[in-house]
Formats: structure tokens, C-alpha cells, sequence
């Protein structure tokens, strides 16, 4: 950051940029805010002087007709255009990129409830409620979903926001740069205590989390999600988690774990395979496959297999589903190669129950 | 000025309306306009219908196989017949053939009464099954993820249209009692007009719902 | 008695001894009028109570925000605070002022014409503004609404807190608006008086018309938005319900389908205003008419297809982004180049300066700002740190009070005289324009910076490092509130006890001026012939000096 770069920063009243995202977004604002400044001020001035230089002097006062050139029409159409889609370009690729999360990013699950916010970590991580610990100059992706209503989950110092809405994953990015707290705000109206919906960002460096990550999962601070309502508490990883959801669920009626085949494709070595849907295309089985085939599974059908299995939009948390997911991922035999999904065996499914 | 004196006013010219002729158009574009709003108004439930037959387009097609096509039929034909008479009905006054034009709007408002009762024998249908809108869904039928929206969205539009059905055949009513009381003649027939384009525009909103729901 | 206007009239003035105002007597003549005009002012006095009632809340939330913990109030009755505070501006304010004030006081005088085209419906959208607010205000208050005025589903359809009324009164209200952009459109389209071409319509008739049409096509989405949330809080139906396959977005979709529209039925009679005075005030014709004319047809045409600037991080798709926020820079070109020809219409006049002049160089400035901060929240990637923040309220702030209610103020105090046949104190007013201006800037542009900073709208309690800006935001909005008290004060005075203005004190050559002030019942003693443009400042026969630039 230089110096005038910091110095518009303080008159802006912008916290200090600390992800990777927020410098473009900075620069860019400095430049479009500027412009604006300037324009505003000289049209209050212009305006200003005018009724000085021309005010009336004498009564009767006649004036001349003034009308536009061509040329003056075109320059006052094409300066701002020129200078709004300038904006519209830069501040969409910028904006592009911040949808396009990296492919090495760290997951991490986030759901939102009134009013606080919860975080799980994908593998044996742990379960936080309202501060979630990442590590510094490496990419985290947050994939987010709401128990009740819309929120939107805001980080002003990584001048990150998206909204978190419940029925679906909405998912974010970011990179911090440096070592710190950084508030999260709920930024969509959410009820009462909406303007009380913190959170925090621990952003610790690399090794100093990696240490961290090893001793939360050794157990010696395996804090489970035991947020009142959620049901009984579970005590165990969250792979044992994901498969006791699997059972309850019922998923195991349809998915086989030993790669026998059966209504659903079996879990057996799925995650990572590259299979063939009905469409003719392929897809990889990867976290974004398997939890959109959980809320929307007529969406994507393997080859070979019928469109009976039932949403469970609404039904699972997203720790419940982050757990099915990293279940999945753990069943892995020795060799791994990519064998498409034998044919399946059809049995008559009954309707799903009254919900 | 001067030509006032050379014709009687007319009695339905309007104090800031110049001539007659100006002030029919004004009504006629108003009248336009309105119903330029009711198109909007249920362009909204038509949005509605697009996106969850899309995420949804198993149950929608399933559901549609189960509803009730002869009602839908009938009250296809029924409502196409109506707007018929009631055009022609118009053109009967514009003649002066007050007594025709009576018969045709009577003909018409038995017609949207007849929509009506078609309609309730279908809603009543759809309670017994169980075929009813969100939280009151249990249609055995069809399990479809998505099956109550599609009734949610059945019920909402065919009920909103039910309602300007309703208001429809309440002016043609009214506009009846001042056929029967001889108001129109072929030089004042504007309001007979306005009805039967009001009347037009609740047909052809049928004219849209019924393919969608019941046909694809 | 004023025949055509001329240019200059030297005659005394002279209060008509038979108006609108004294020509039937008794409530009764008032409340079954047709006449437009005093359906007019009957709307002014409503709407000015509703933006009494609105300003109090924005001054109990200002209040309430001096601290970053609890102040005056707890945390619901913040959250329905500010419901009212937005619902009571947009829907009782904003969106009837101009048009229902001064379109309808106006829009016949300015047509040759003697009333609207359907004057009982005319009567009719008073009646249904005072039943649905009536019932929205009743509603919020007793019911404890505390959605806001997005009433965002699901929230709205699980929140235990009374909706429908507040959703009633909108849908009415949405009928008053639709009934009167239908009357103007009509009126417009055939009403106006022999010689009185398309291009000769003053700017302010131009306006008026492209609200109208947005009135007529955007307020029934409105309409079957608030019937969709009200019965789905009623009956379960499911439609933004997740739980029942719903989709919550698509409220937002219909919401804002008509909520970005309306920004535009509240712009667009402002800038109508702003031309016609500052043609008025600078005795000159308007610089680049057609222009002007076009692009308010072309902000209502476009402003239809960028609601989805207020949903970039809503969870849709980037293509819908980007789609939506190009098409919301185009719609800033209209505003750009309207400000290049008012200042331009300014330049080589013959100014007046009077109070009006202080309120439309403070228009200037704030359309501007205010425009521009609008391009710049719809640059996407800027808007993912600026939305529901604090810059977006300054933003909306900026163009709602700072362009439309100095407009607002602008047609007060410049039409005051056609309506009331009397001046105000022209003193009293730059002292009260000065505050307003001055008090504006200290209210919002802290919270432009508040936003920078990261402080979210709807917020009862803040981190404490928000806390000077809000202070200062607070004591900016005292400013402004003084501002508008003083105004109050000299108006009222003015209506009784100002000096006679005479018909047309201003020696506007708008046609408006063209009879008494206050006009008579029927508006015009003469049959109206059109022979001259609206901004026509030249004496007959005169050598006329062109200049192009």
C-alpha cells in the first residue's frame, strides 16, 4: 500500500485491507469515489458561480437561446459511459475472481441460526460456535447455510460479504494476509438481536494453525456442536457423525458402503470418481457434487441409475451434511481407479413419508 | 363556441372534454391501460410458475396428468363462448338492438357462473384428494418432490383468476341492468364496450392458464 | 387578470376575489370535490403529515443510534422504528408526493386544460391513499411489525409479528398510484389544448409522464408481491418456504422488480420540477429540451431491467450480476446528461436568486454524489463490501431527501404563489434552505463513511468504534429537522398573512401562469390556444441571440 493509497484509505474511514480481495477492491473504490468527488463538487461549484456571473443586472434582462452541438451531445454521453463501463469491467472481473474460489482452498462449513454463527471443519475437524480459526495466506472456502432465515455473513477488513440462505449452500472465499481478529457482522436483517450477530476470525499463521488444527482434533479440545436444539449431542468424530446421519437418514437404504450395487450408486470409492450422467456428461464427485445431490437430486442422475432419490432440502444442518460428506470421502478402498458405477438393481420404492 | 348552439349536448360529454369523440378515446385508453395492469399483475404468478416448474419439472408433469382435464376443457370452451356473446352483444348495441344485446350478456354471465360452479366441483375435488397448496399437502398420487408447490401455485392463480371472474360478471351485471334500462343506443355504448374488454381480458388469462397447467 | 402571460408584467398584484379555494364552502364541498386542484392540496396536507410522522421516527432512530448500546428504546422497538420510519417515507411520501401534489394541482394549468380526464377517480386514489396508509399505519403500530420495509421472506412469513395490515394498506396504496399514473397518461394523451404539440410540453409534463407509466406497470408486481407474502403468512402456501421447496430468492425477484422502478416514479417528478424552475428562475429557454424529454422516458424504460442490482450477493447467479449492474450504468448516462443540461441552462441566463436557487444548487451537488455513489455500489465487486451497510443508506438518502425532498421543496416554494396567490418571506426561506443544505451534508456523508467502515443498515446496537460518526450523524439530522421546522412555521404564516402575490410573480412563462394566482375553479376564464414553446423567453419580434455550445 502506498502512502496515498493509505492516506485516502483514512479519510475513507476503510479498515485496513486484509485479504487479498480487498486491495483491488480499494484501488478500485479510490478511483471511482475520486472521480466522483470531483464531479459533484464542480457541478455544485459551476452551479454556484453561474448564478453569480449571470444574475439578473438589469430588469427585462433579455437571453440568449442556447442550444447543444452534436459534439457537445456526444461528449456528454460518452465521458460518463466511458467512465461507468470502465468501472462496470474492472469491477466485474474483480468480482469474478471473488466467485471463483481456488481449487486448493480449505473447506470449512458455516451455518448461520438466530443469531449466531456456527463453524465445522471438513475431515476429524472440530465444531465452534462464533469463531472460526484459519490459518494466514492460505485460500478457505466457506460453504454456508442458514437454519432459519436469510443472513449474510460480512467481514469489513476482508471486504468479503455473502448473503446465507436457508434450502441452500451459498458458498465464499477468502485469503487472509494477516495475523489477527477480524469481526464478522450479520448484515441481513435477521430479527431481534440481528445487530448482535457476531462472530470472529482468528487468522493465525500457517504453522501456528496447523498445530492448532492437530491439537483440536486429538480430541484435547473436541468441542461438539451442542447447540440446544440440534438434538442429542454426538460424541466421536465427524466421519462417526456422518455415519450415524447416514443410518438415521436412510441413505444406507439405497447407497451400499461395500461397493455392492443397489438403487443408489455406492459410496464405496465415490468421492473423487469421474462419473457419467444421463446427459452424457461427467462430472467429478466432489464435495459441491455431493452436497447439491443432497438438496437437488434430480438435478445431476448417473448413467444407469433411475431419478427416485428424495431432497433433503430442509432436513439436514449443514454439520449433518458436512459430516455425510466427509463420511463419503473416508470410504476409500487401496486402489482407487476410475471405474464408472456398475448398473443398478431396481426395487420398488414406496412414497416418500408425509414431511 | 358558436357550434354549440347549432347541436343539443350531448348529455354524456364530460365539462373538460371537448367533444365526444375525444372523451370515448380517452376512456377507451384508459380502459387499455388498466388492463395493461391486470396483465401485469398476473405475470408475477406466470414468473412463479416458470421457476418451480423448473426446479421441479418431474412433479409439475406429474401432477398436471392429475387434474381434472375435462373441467379444464369445458371451462375453456365455456369461457371462449362467453367472450363471443359478448362481443357480439356489443356489436348488437351498436345497432341499437337493445333486446339482443340483453339476451347476449345474460348468455355470457350464465357462462361465467357456469365457469364458477365448474371450478368449485374441481376445488371440491382437490380437497377430497388432498391435493391442496403447502402445508395441507397429502396427495398420495403424486410424491414428487415439489408436488405442493405446483398446487400452491394451481390454487394461486387459478384463484386470483377466479376472483376477476367474479368481478368480470359483476360489471357485465351491472352493465346489463343499464342495457334493460335503456341507457345505450348506437350514438352512447362506450361502458358495453369497456365491459366486454374487461370481460376479453379474464378469457385470455384462462387462455394462457390452461395449457400451462393442464395440457403440458 | 393575466391573459398570455407576457414576458414582463408590470401590473400590481392582485388577489382574484373568486378561486378554487373560496368558490364552494364547507368540509363537505372539500371531501366530495372533483376538482384537482383541491385534491391536490388536500394530498399536500396528508402528505406532509406523513412526512411528519416519518421524520420523527428517523429522529428517534438518530437518537437511539447516539450510543452503541441501548439509548432511549430496546431492541424491537428499534426494529419497528425503522419499519415505519421506511415504510411511512416510501409508500405515504415519496412515492404520492410530487405526483399527487403538484401533478395533479398542476398538470391540467399546465395543459391549457380544466381538469384531469377522469376526475372522480381522481378523488378516488385520495380516498384509497387515506384508507391504506390508515391501515399500514395502524397496522405497524399496533401490530408490531419489524420486517422493514424489504419484508424479506422467510423472515416475514415466520416472524409471530402482525403483517397483513401493513400489507393491506401497501396493496391499497399501490391502487392509488396505479388510478393516478393512469388519470395523467390519459390527460396527457388528450387533454391538452389546440396548438400544444409533444414538443411543447414543459419538462415537468414530461416527467410526470414517464412516472406514470412506471406507476401503471410496475405497481401491480408490488401489488401481487405483498397478496403472495400476506397468504403465505396466513395459509402456509409454501412459495418462499425452503421447507416446502420454495425459494426465498424469488420473493427478492419480484420485490425488487417493482421496488427498483419505484426509485424512479420518486426521481423523475423531481427532476421534472428542477427543470421547469431552474427555466423559470434563469429566464431562459431549457438547454437541450429533447434531451431532457428523451431521457426520462429512456430512466423509465431502462430502470425496468436493473432490479438486480440490489441482489449481488444474494446467492445468484455472476452472469445475473454482471447483466444487471451494466444495465444500471446506463441508466446513470440519463441522469448525467440531464445535470449537464441544467447547469448548462444556467449558463448566459438572466438569474433570479431567490430561495429555490439555494435548494436546486444544493439539488446539483446531491444528484451528482448521490448518482454517482449509485454507479459505484452497482460496480459489483465494490457492492460485496457496501451492501446493507451504512453507504447504501447514504446513497439512497442522498438521492431520495437530497435530490427529491430538495425538489419537493423547490415546487413548495415556487408553486406557492400559484396556489395560494401569496408569497412566503423570502428571508426566512434562504435561512431555512442554508440549514437544510448544510444539515443534509452533516447527516449523510458520515454515513457514507460508516459504511466504509463496515457499520450494517438496521442496526440497534454497534461496535463502539462506530460511535463518532454516529454522533455526528445525529446532530447533522437535528440540523435538518430544525431546517424543515422553520419552514412549517413561515409557510403557514405565509398562508395567511403573506404579501399578495399576484399572478405571476416569478414572470414564469410556464402555461401554468397563464391564469389567476390562486387559479379560478375552472382553472382558465379564456379558451387556452397554444402559439409558443413552454420555456419560451423571448419578446415577439425580438432580435434573438443564438449561441450553440
Amino acid at each position: 500500500m502506498t502512502a496515498l493509497d493509505d492516506l485516502m484509505r483514512r479519510l475513507l474511514f476503510l479498515p485496513e485491507a486484509r485479504s487479498t480481495f480487498a486491495v483491488p477492491v480499494d484501488r478500485l473504490h479510490f478511483f471511482v469515489i475520486t472521480v466522483t468527488m470531483i464531479a459533484s463538487t464542480i457541478t455544485g461549484l459551476m452551479a454556484f458561480f453561474f448564478f453569480f456571473k449571470y444574475r439578473e443586472r438589469r430588469p427585462k434582462q433579455s437571453t440568449p437561446v442556447v442550444v447543444p452541438s452534436m459534439r457537445f451531445e456526444f461528449v456528454v454521453i460518452g465521458v460518463p459511459l466511458f467512465f461507468f463501463l470502465l468501472w462496470f469491467v474492472q469491477g466485474f472481473k474483480d468480482y469474478v475472481w471473488y466467485t471463483t474460489p481456488p481449487k486448493n482452498a480449505t473447506d470449512v462449513y458455516v451455518m448461520a441460526k438466530k443469531w449466531m454463527w456456527k463453524f465445522s471443519y471438513g475431515g476429524d475437524g472440530p465444531n465452534a460456535i462464533g469463531t472460526l480459526h484459519v490459518p494466514a495466506n492460505r485460500p478457505v472456502r466457506l460453504l454456508m447455510t442458514s437454519r432459519d432465515v436469510i443472513h449474510s455473513f460480512f467481514v469489513p477488513d476482508f471486504r468479503i460479504k455473502q448473503d446465507v440462505l436457508p434450502g441452500r449452500y451459498t458458498e465464499t472465499w477468502f485469503e487472509a494476509t494477516k495475523p489477527g481478529r477480524y469481526q464478522i457482522l450479520c448484515s441481513q436483517y435477521c430479527g431481534t438481536w440481528h445487530s448482535q450477530m457476531w462472530g470472529e476470525i482468528v487468522v493465525m499463521p500457517g504453522p501456528e494453525y496447523d498445530q492448532w488444527i492437530i491439537e483440536q482434533r486429538r480430541g484435547l479440545a473436541a468441542r461438539v456442536d451442542t447447540g440446544g436444539d440440534d438434538g442429542p449431542s454426538f460424541h466421536g468424530s465427524i466421519v462417526e457423525y456422518g455415519k450415524k446421519i447416514a443410518m438415521d437418514q436412510g441413505c444406507v437404504k439405497c447407497h451400499s458402503l461395500d461397493g455392492e450395487p443397489h438403487i443408489g450408486p455406492t459410496w464405496l470409492d465415490l468421492y473423487g470418481k469421474q462419473e457419467t450422467l444421463e446427459n452424457g456428461e461427467t462430472v467429478t464427485v466432489d464435495e459441491a457434487y455431493l452436497t447439491d445431490s443432497m438438496i437437488d437430486p434430480r438435478g445431476k442422475i448417473v448413467k444407469g441409475f433411475k431419478a427416485v432419490m428424495p431432497t433433503y432440502k430442509g432436513r439436514l444442518a449443514a454439520p449433518e451434511a458436512a459430516a455425510l460428506v466427509e463420511f463419503i470421502k473416508s470410504l476409500r478402498t487401496q486402489n482407487l481407479d476410475t471405474v464408472p458405477s456398475k448398473e443398478a438393481i431396481y426395487e420398488p420404492v414406496k412414497p416418500a413419508p408425509r414431511r | 363556441m358558436s357550434s354549440s348552439e347549432t347541436h343539443a349536448p350531448n348529455p354524456h360529454l364530460a365539462h373538460h372534454f371537448e367533444t365526444i369523440e375525444k372523451q370515448d378515446y380517452a376512456v377507451r385508453l384508459g380502459m387499455w391501460l388498466f388492463l395493461g395492469t391486470e396483465v401485469l399483475l398476473f405475470a408475477g404468478l406466470f414468473l412463479g410458475y416458470s421457476v418451480y416448474r423448473h426446479f421441479y419439472h418431474e412433479a409439475f408433469h406429474e401432477a398436471s396428468r392429475h387434474l381434472d382435464l375435462w373441467a379444464g376443457a369445458t371451462n375453456t370452451v365455456v369461457l371462449i363462448t362467453s367472450s363471443l356473446t359478448v362481443a357480439l352483444a356489443y356489436h348488437a348495441i351498436k345497432k341499437g338492438q337493445t333486446k339482443r344485446c340483453a339476451g347476449l350478456l345474460i348468455f355470457t354471465i350464465l357462462c361465467a357462473f357456469a365457469f364458477l360452479v365448474i371450478k368449485g366441483i374441481e376445488y371440491h375435488h382437490k380437497f377430497q384428494e388432498g391435493a391442496l397448496p403447502g402445508q395441507w399437502y397429502h396427495y398420495a398420487e403424486v410424491t414428487a418432490p415439489g408436488a405442493n408447490l405446483y398446487y400452491t401455485v394451481y390454487f394461486l392463480a387459478t384463484g386470483l383468476h377466479a376472483f376477476h371472474v367474479i368481478v368480470g360478471m359483476s360489471i357485465l351485471i351491472w352493465i346489463l341492468s343499464r342495457v334493460l334500462r335503456g341507457h345505450f343506443s348506437p350514438t352512447y355504448y362506450v361502458p358495453v364496450e369497456l365491459g366486454g374488454l374487461y370481460w376479453h381480458l379474464v378469457d385470455l388469462v384462462w387462455i394462457f392458464l390452461f395449457p400451462l397447467l393442464y395440457l403440458i | 387578470m393575466s391573459q398570455s402571460n407576457q414576458l414582463h408584467d408590470d401590473s400590481p398584484p392582485v388577489y382574484p376575489a373568486v378561486n378554487y379555494l373560496n368558490a364552494d364552502r364547507g368540509v363537505w364541498s372539500w371531501l366530495t370535490t372533483i376538482d384537482h386542484k383541491r385534491i391536490g392540496i388536500m394530498y399536500l396536507v396528508s402528505v406532509m403529515i406523513a412526512f411528519l410522522l416519518g421524520g420523527i421516527f428517523a429522529m428517534a432512530l438518530r437518537v437511539e443510534l447516539l450510543t452503541p448500546g441501548p439509548t432511549i428504546m430496546g431492541a424491537n422497538t428499534y426494529n419497528r422504528m425503522f419499519t415505519l420510519h421506511g415504510v411511512v417515507m416510501i409508500f405515504l411520501f415519496m412515492i404520492p408526493a410530487i405526483p399527487g401534489v403538484f401533478g395533479n394541482f398542476l398538470l391540467p394549468l399546465m395543459l391549457g386544460a380544466k381538469d384531469v380526464a377522469f376526475p372522480k377517480l381522481n378523488l378516488l386514489s385520495l380516498y384509497l391513499y387515506w384508507t391504506g396508509a390508515t391501515i399500514a399505519l395502524c397496522g405497524m403500530i399496533m401490530g408490531g411489525t419489524d420486517t422493514g420495509w424489504t419484508f424479506y421472506a422467510p423472515y416475514s412469513t415466520s416472524t409471530p409479528m402482525t403483517l397483513f395490515p401493513v400489507l393491506l394498506g401497501i396493496f391499497i396504496l399501490g391502487f392509488s398510484s396505479i388510478v393516478t399514473g393512469l388519470n395523467f397518461i390519459v390527460t396527457i394523451h388528450t387533454l391538452r389544448a389546440p396548438g400544444m404539440g409533444w414538443m411543447r410540453l414543459q419538462l415537468f409534463v414530461w416527467a410526470i409522464y414517464a412516472t406514470s407509466i412506471i406507476q401503471v406497470l410496475a405497481t401491480p408486481v408490488i401489488g401481487l408481491t405483498v397478496l403472495l407474502v400476506g397468504i403465505e403468512k396466513v395459509g402456509g402456501f409454501g412459495l418462499f418456504d425452503p421447507t416446502r421447496g420454495g425459494d426465498p430468492v424469488l420473493f427478492q425477484h419480484m420485490f425488487w422488480f417493482y421496488s427498483h422502478p419505484a426509485v424512479y416514479i420518486m426521481v423523475l417528478p423531481a427532476m421534472g420540477v428542477v427543470s421547469d424552475a431552474i427555466a423559470a428562475f434563469a429566464r431562459k429557454n431549457v438547454f437541450g429540451y429533447k434531451m431532457i424529454a428523451y431521457s426520462s422516458l429512456g430512466i423509465a424504460f431502462v430502470g425496468f431491467f436493473a432490479w438486480g442490482h440490489h441482489m449481488f450477493v444474494s446467492g445468484q447467479s455472476s452472469f445475473n450480476d454482471g447483466a444487471f449492474a451494466v444495465i444500471s450504468m446506463l441508466v446513470g448516462v440519463f441522469t448525467a446528461i440531464k445535470v449537464f443540461n441544467w447547469v448548462a441552462t444556467l449558463y448566459r441566463g438572466a438569474i433570479a436568486v431567490k430561495t429555490p436557487l439555494i435548494y436546486i444548487c444544493g439539488f446539483l451537488f446531491f444528484i451528482v454524489f448521490g448518482g454517482m455513489t449509485g454507479i459505484a455500489v452497482a460496480t459489483v465487486s465494490l457492492d460485496v463490501h457496501w451492501h446493507d451497510t451504512y453507504f447504501v443508506i447514504a446513497h439512497f438518502h442522498f438521492i431520495m431527501v437530497g435530490a427529491v425532498i430538495m425538489a419537493f421543496l423547490i415546487a413548495l416554494h415556487y408553486w406557492f404563489p400559484k396556489m395560494f396567490g401569496r408569497m412566503y418571506h423570502e428571508g426566512w426561506g434562504m435561512v431555512a434552505a442554508s440549514l437544510i443544505v448544510l444539515g443534509f451534508n452533516a447527516t449523510f456523508i458520515p454515513q457514507f463513511l460508516l459504511g466504509n467502515a463496515g457499520m450494517p443498515r438496521r442496526y440497534y446496537m454497534y461496535p463502539e468504534r462506530y460511535q463518532a460518526l454516529n454522533v455526528a450523524s445525529t446532530a447533522g439530522a437535528s440540523l435538518l429537522a430544525f431546517g424543515f421546522i422553520i419552514i412549517l412555521i413561515y409557510l403557514i404564516y405565509a398562508l395567511v398573512r403573506g404579501k399578495v402575490a399576484g399572478d405571476n410573480p416569478w414572470n414564469s412563462r410556464g402555461y401554468e401562469w397563464m391564469t389567476t394566482s390562486p387559479p379560478p375553479k375552472h382553472n382558465f376564464d379564456h379558451p387556452v390556444i397554444i402559439d409558443r414553446d413552454s420555456h419560451d423567453y423571448q419578446e415577439p419580434g425580438e432580435e434573438v441571440e443564438h449561441v450553440v455550445i
